[in-house]
């Protein structure tokens, strides 16, 4: 039995709006699990109702083999970590961080040493006598992580923990997070925006829209075999490219077709022809003299380590990574392979992988 | 002269690849806009010291730097909210430095979209046409909105109360407010921080081509290295109110003045490791041979090599064998997706190492790292920043048992 299991979660709040519509859901003991979704795909309201910070209107929650569905969030044994640091500012930095352990009884010499030993690990032990209003954001933050750790919930409980912070700050933050998940195995929900956070976080992903998963899968999973087209664009930066077309043939060899005729492309496996989506990431579009997609460099997007470059060509515009080099000149011709084993195939009506 | 320019102009910069582009500049580059010497304190604190830059006709010109840099100060400056102690600004060849924000005909946008909520799409953005004093006939407002709109893929938001829109049809009616106006010069602070990170990877290409088709100059402020290098024609990269270095992204990222500079582009951030000359090699504290070293010179160095230049060989899963002297520690494997990123103990220091596409490697796995010595950088050691991000980071912590449920409600205050 699963260590966290939500069954046809749903939460409509007064006005009508269906923030959250049945999401079924089980995460195994140690998981790091990611929700991700652009603003409004449900991923936070589904989050504050496994705190306890909003109710389901619908379904159940069980964690370790209980139902906490109705539970006050202190009887749930989470640890919360919000996008604002929501620290007491009246109170220093060993304070907030021995916070949790006050109120739960534990003993001074206890309280003391477990809040070292988490400073210590998480460079806030300078720190320790300043208030929060004297730190940075990245240090506040960091702080916010100290205080919800130092008491080994058995589930944490993250959303967007790195927003704010600038991008150096949340690269040094998102290791410390995987560091200290890895090491303490606390089962951990984390709700973002960022696919990038997502997949170098995640054990398994789940991917959310308009109050629905979407997709559930590791990492790679996600990334190689979308489940639909939404999952596709969203996973991944840039997201897919699309190309339209047509899939003609019989099951087991099938092929499909560009609009523009310029991709011929030999399908396995699909069981419906008709007007269809391929899908193919920059990674997997090359530069190649004899490639027979042709096309005219639009941007280029230099990224220091390889380059995004859009070139609108006859199947419309596709996105390739280049590696390391000179600048391509706007306007200059390309001429593209694809890495046909790299593709994914999607219905074009119903956007479902084929 | 309007689709070839931008491409002249990056394309020259580019192969020419000398240290600053200032004195590269093309003849008919002209800069807009120069910025001469400007200083601004605000009480004690310093907010820009000397700084000096140009914005050509028609490119995008990015300013980066942290939080505190004094980019935005830099930029209110240059639109005419703050007026600075020493210094001048020119716009056209005209100093403009006493002259009041609408004397300047500049657009701003913020990053709070500051749109009026209880108005329209289109009333916003008929707002700046129907100030007082600037007399634009009914039909030409209407056929810009509409301009602006069908530009910025608006159109069907038009009749559309501002608050009720999402943050990015926020941001591209502001960005709208901004160009109805047909400004001589942008200025765009962090237009794309408060976005989903999705939209504003979109929005960063699509805020290029719009800066093109209207062949505008712009300044760019912003806190996010991927969005400097990626969008700009050149980049400022400032701090504690200096100008550090100017140059193309490409310059700046592959061969940066300083490590603060290097430091600043790039995600992971640069490896720094201080190194020794000894027997031809540059070495590592712990005695780890990195590179071959030129016969003349400092005899000590801080080396700095982008994560995706050190190549990985030799993987062997945890624990078989005696490590080697030359051997790094995987501790943790982030993939994401085109890449994966290593974090590796090697030679003494905590070292990022990016290698392209999917990797096998599991933390414990011993690798044997390689730099690439051409696209290594090397500074003096003086200049070693005292902060770095890359070494603060966690060692892994022994388990602790765990506490009883909370029996009061302190949980989430």
């Amino acid at each position: 039995m699963s260590f966290l299991a939500l069954e046809r979660l749903h939460k409509t709040y007064g006005d009508g709006t269906h923030a959250v519509r049945g999401i079924d859901l089980s995460v195994e003991k140690g998981e790091l699990i990611v929700l991700l979704g652009p603003s409004g795909c449900g991923k936070t309201t589904t989050l504050r109702m496994i705190a306890g910070l909003e109710l389901a209107t619908g379904g159940s929650i069980r964690l370790d083999g209980n139902d906490v569905t109705g539970l006050r969030p202190s009887r749930r044994d989470v640890g919360m970590v919000f996008q604002f640091y929501a620290l007491y500012p009246h109170l220093t930095v060993r304070d907030n961080i021995a916070f949790p352990l006050r109120a739960a009884g534990v003993s001074p010499p206890e309280i003391r040493r477990r809040v070292e030993d988490v400073a210590a690990r998480m460079d806030l032990g300078k720190l320790l006598s300043s208030y929060p209003r004297q730190l940075s954001g990245g240090d506040q933050q960091k702080v916010s992580l100290a205080r919800a750790i130092v008491r080994r919930p058995a589930l944490y409980l993250m959303d967007e923990p790195l927003g704010t912070l600038d991008a150096d700050q949340r690269l040094v933050m998102r290791e410390l997070i995987r560091a200290e998940q890895m090491a303490s195995k606390v089962t951990t929900l984390y709700v973002t925006h960022d696919q990038e956070e997502a997949m170098s976080l995640a054990d398994r992903i789940v991917v959310m829209d308009g109050g629905r998963i979407r997709q559930v899968g590791t990492p790679v999973e996600v990334y190689d075999r979308p489940a639909d087209r939404f999952v596709a664009a969203f996973v991944g930066s840039p997201g897919m490219n699309f190309i339209s077309g047509q899939v003609a043939g019989g099951p087991g060899k099938a092929t499909f077709v560009s609009e523009s005729g310029q991709v011929h492309i030999d399908v396995p496996l699909v069981e419906r022809c008709g007007h269809a989506l391929l899908g193919i990431r920059c990674e997997h579009v090359y530069e190649a003299p004899d490639g027979p997609v042709v096309g005219n460099v639009l941007t280029e997007e230099y990224l220091g380590n390889a380059s995004h470059v859009h070139v609108q060509t006859d199947v419309g515009r596709l996105i390739l990574r280049a590696p390391q080099g000179p600048a391509r000149p706007r306007g200059s011709e390309m001429r593209l392979r694809l890495d046909l084993a790299q593709i994914s195939v999607f219905d074009a009506a119903t956007e479902k992988r084929l | 002269m309007r689709s070839g320019a931008p491409a002249g102009v990056s394309g020259s910069a580019d192969s020419g690849a000398a240290g600053t582009s200032a004195a590269a500049l093309p003849a008919s580059a002209t800069p807009f806009l120069t910025v001469c010497g400007l200083s601004k304190r605000f009480g004690r604190t310093q907010a820009l010291v000397d700084v000096h830059l140009e914005a050509r006709d028609d490119e995008l010109l990015v300013v980066l730097g942290p939080t505190g840099a004094g980019k935005t100060t830099l930029l209110r400056a240059i639109a005419g909210l703050e007026l600075p102690e020493a210094g001048s600004v020119l716009m056209a060849g005209r100093n403009v430095t006493a002259m009041a924000p609408a004397e300047r005909d500049v657009a701003l946008v913020f990053q709070n979209f500051s749109l009026y909520p209880r108005w329209t799409v289109r009333r916003n953005l008929e707002f700046p046409l129907r100030a007082p004093g600037r007399r634009v006939a009914e039909a030409e407002i209407q056929r810009r909105v509409g301009w602006a709109a069908e530009l910025l893929k608006i159109s069907r938001l038009l009749d559309r109360e501002a608050s009720r829109l999402s943050g990015g049809e926020m941001q591209r009616v502001a960005i709208g407010r901004a160009i109805v106006r047909r400004p001589r010069l942008f200025l765009m602070d962090e237009p794309l921080t408060n976005l989903d990170a999705k939209l504003r990877e979109a929005l960063r290409v699509e805020l290029v081509e719009l800066r093109r088709e209207l062949s505008t100059p712009m300044v760019f402020v912003t806190h996010d290295q991927a969005e400097a290098l990626s969008m700009a024609d050149r980049i400022v990269v400032l701090s504690e109110g200096r100008t550090l270095q100017t140059g193309t992204p490409r310059e700046i990222y592959e061969r940066p003045v300083s490590p603060v500079v290097a430091l600043q582009l790039g995600q992971p951030a640069i490896n720094l490791i201080r190194v020794r000359r000894v027997d031809g090699h540059w070495v590592a504290a712990d005695g780890t041979a990195l590179m071959p070293a030129e016969s003349a010179g400092e005899s000590e160095r801080l080396l700095g090599i982008r994560p995706e230049n050190i190549a990985v060989g030799g993987f062997e899963t945890g624990g078989h064998g005696a490590p080697g002297p030359r051997d790094a520690r995987v501790e943790i494997v982030e993939y994401i997706g085109p890449s994966t990123t290593l974090l590796c103990t090697w030679a003494g220091a905590r070292i990022h190492i990016v290698v392209p596409r999917r990797c096998a490697s599991r933390p414990g796995d011993r690798v044997i790292p390689r730099i690439d010595a051409a696209r290594a950088v090397l500074f003096d050691v003086a200049s070693e920043p005292t902060h770095r991000p890359s070494q603060a980071l966690p060692r892994l912590p022994p388990s602790l048992p765990t506490l009883p449920v909370l029996p009061s409600k302190g949980d989430f205050a």
